[in-house]
């Protein structure tokens, strides 16, 4: 918590720089497909963020986050089609309805624990996953591809332009993070550490438990569909894979890469996930099999991911 | 009885064939230090169990300050002032001990839905943890991680972090349990000052302790209360002597 300058902030400071220059640097250095890879990593780091309050803070294992960000996107494509693209109206509805369905999944599941838990998010997940590949008149398995940008209403905000849609997401990535950053040291943040440190000690002290994490679900699933809003922005196409449980696992991936309950650790992550899936998938079109050993690695012999090592396994970053 | 603050009423668990809890009637009163000892798997944490809500009852009552709390979950009757602590301890082994006691405050405060004030700042809860901390004699320790503490420290902090919900009235499961004789003794003498400010039911294996402490002793063996009285009486009890203190 003190202000210390860590080996871990002090790299945190420069993937934050990095992503806020990429669109200048990227160009200059000959490699401009780094601007697309960095928006996409922003944006996987926002939704990586959102799990980790519930996961790398609460200790809570879902394998239903991709749903919230499924959702949002989906909200955003299905109001273009219908040829609403007013930003006013598409985010919020898609925010709510990201917030809802974090609201069901976690009213549901948290009545069960460890596995049963993980199953739960997993069942969850497969209902939305069918219910897309279902909707025929959304693309069903093909996809629903999004013709026009949502319209913020502001002339120097125009998401069709690149850069502009760069920032907007760089700025969203900075307000989640200041957003988790107040929230994991409020009241509420140190409750949901607690629970994860020991929930009988924490009822013991008179906390009633489930509400608290409901509401750590909500807080979760709603900044991930903001995620979701982006995604559909950058990508102009939505797919039910977007909302099934592998993603949900690719994002747990980066927040154990990056390091599982501190601040920046699911930023890095996503930075360095996508740019390990670039190079690897340089080398074989196969790059997970090298990735999946890879994260072995990093499980069994550095704990806190790649915060943990630079910190020398002390947990906070 | 007209004073009591707990009121057990015929209180039974079973586990299979196994009788933990076996009709047990008892009454605590305002202010008292009211000891249950008994062997090894008498049913004493068991009923400490139960009456914290923290695990359900097969049949009878729990009665706290006149209301019927048998259907109330831990959290509620913790709020009630029903407070436990347990025998193996549970601390949040990797938060400070500071951490653990500000959050115990933070618990007795009222809800925690509040999101934005840094929790790790707040004099609200340092403070009183502080205090707390150093009446106990941890104040030096305060900011080192709990799960490192010597084991006497984390049956200290164990205490702390009941107390810091102002109860009024506490479960105490075996509070001295592999602590060393002067470690008790400090507890023991800790616990005294507590006594009139807050009842306390106390398991105890130490009988020293509960000889100096206690008011009243309740023996329980075989998940039944054999006896009831003043340690004196305790003391003179026969059938106490053949079950429990070793007595031929
Ligand atoms: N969850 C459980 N499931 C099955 N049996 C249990 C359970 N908890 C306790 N028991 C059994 O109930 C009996 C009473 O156990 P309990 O822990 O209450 O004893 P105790 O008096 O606290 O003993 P000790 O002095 O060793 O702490 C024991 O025989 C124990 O094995
Ligand atoms: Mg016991």
């Amino acid at each position: 918590m003190s202000a210390t300058i860590t080996l871990a902030r002090i790299v945190a400071a420069l993937v934050l720089a990095l992503c806020g220059v990429m669109p200048y640097l990227a160009p200059a250095v000959g490699e401009p497909f780094l601007i697309g890879l960095f928006a996409r990593s922003m944006i996987w780091g926002i939704a990586a963020l959102s799990l980790n309050l519930i996961l790398g803070y609460g200790g809570m294992v879902s394998f239903g986050h991709a749903v919230y960000l499924g959702v949002a996107s989906y909200t955003i494509g299905i109001f273009a089609f219908h040829g609403v693209t007013d930003a006013w109206i598409q985010w919020p509805v898609a925010l709510g309805i990201s917030a809802f369905v974090a609201f069901i999944f976690g009213a549901i599941s948290l009545r069960t624990r460890g596995v049963y838990f993980i199953m739960i998010t997993l069942a969850l997940s497969q209902m939305f996953y069918y219910l897309a590949r279902s909707a025929e008149m959304y693309g069903s398995d093909d996809g629903l591809t999004i013709s026009r940008r949502s319209d913020l209403g502001i002339s120097w905000l125009n998401l069709n332009n690149r850069v502009t849609l760069y920032y907007v997401i760089f700025v969203c990535l900075l307000l989640s993070l200041f957003i988790l950053w107040r929230i994991v040291n409020s009241r509420f943040g140190m409750v949901i550490r607690g629970i994860k440190s020991n929930e009988t000690r924490m009822e013991g002290i008179g906390i009633a438990t489930y509400r608290y994490k409901l509401a750590a679900f909500v807080i979760a699933g709603t900044m991930c569909g903001l995620a979701g809003i982006l995604e559909a922005n950058f990508e102009k196409f939505v797919s039910p894979d977007t909302l099934n449980w592998p993603r949900s696992g690719e994002m747990i991936f980066m927040i154990v890469l990056g390091g599982m309950g501190s601040l920046f650790g699911p930023v890095i992550g996503a930075v360095v996930y996508w740019l390990l899936q670039d190079v690897l998938s340089d080398i074989t079109e196969y790059w997970q099999i090298i990735f999946g050993p890879l994260l072995i690695l990093i499980v069994l012999f550095a704990r806190g991911g790649i915060v943990g090592v630079l910190n020398g396994k002390r947990r906070d970053a | 009885m007209p004073n009591a603050l707990l009121t057990i009423d015929n209180l039974r668990k079973t586990f299979g064939a196994l009788i933990a809890t076996d009709g047990v009637s008892l009454g605590v009163e305002t202010g008292e230090i009211h000891a249950i000892i008994g062997p090894n798997g008498a049913g004493k944490t068991t009923l400490i169990h139960q009456l914290a809500g923290m695990m359900g009852s097969d049949s009878g009552r729990v009665i706290f300050e006149g209301h019927d709390i048998s259907a109330l979950a831990a959290p509620a009757r913790v709020r009630r002032g029903l407070v436990r602590s347990f025998q193996i301890t549970s601390i949040l082994k990797d938060f400070t001990a500071l951490d653990n006691v500000a959050l115990a405050i933070q618990a007795e405060q009222g809800h925690s839905f509040r999101f934005w004030g840094n929790a790790y700042a707040d004099r609200n809860l340092r403070d009183p943890a502080l205090a707390l901390l150093e009446e106990v004699g941890l104040g030096a320790r305060a900011h080192v991680r709990a799960g490192v503490l010597a084991h006497g420290e984390q049956r200290q902090l164990e205490i702390a972090m009941a107390l810091a919900t102002r109860p009024k009235m506490l479960l105490l499961d075996e509070p001295m349990a592999g602590m060393g004789a002067e470690e008790s003794a400090r507890m023991t003498a800790y616990l005294a000052s507590l006594k009139g400010r807050i009842t306390m039911l106390l398991i105890e294996h130490d009988m020293d302790a509960v000889f100096a402490l206690a008011d009243r002793i309740t023996v329980l063996v075989y998940g039944r209360a054999i006896a009831t009285g003043t340690p004196d009486v305790i003391r003179a009890d026969a059938e106490v002597r053949r079950a429990y203190l070793g007595d031929a």
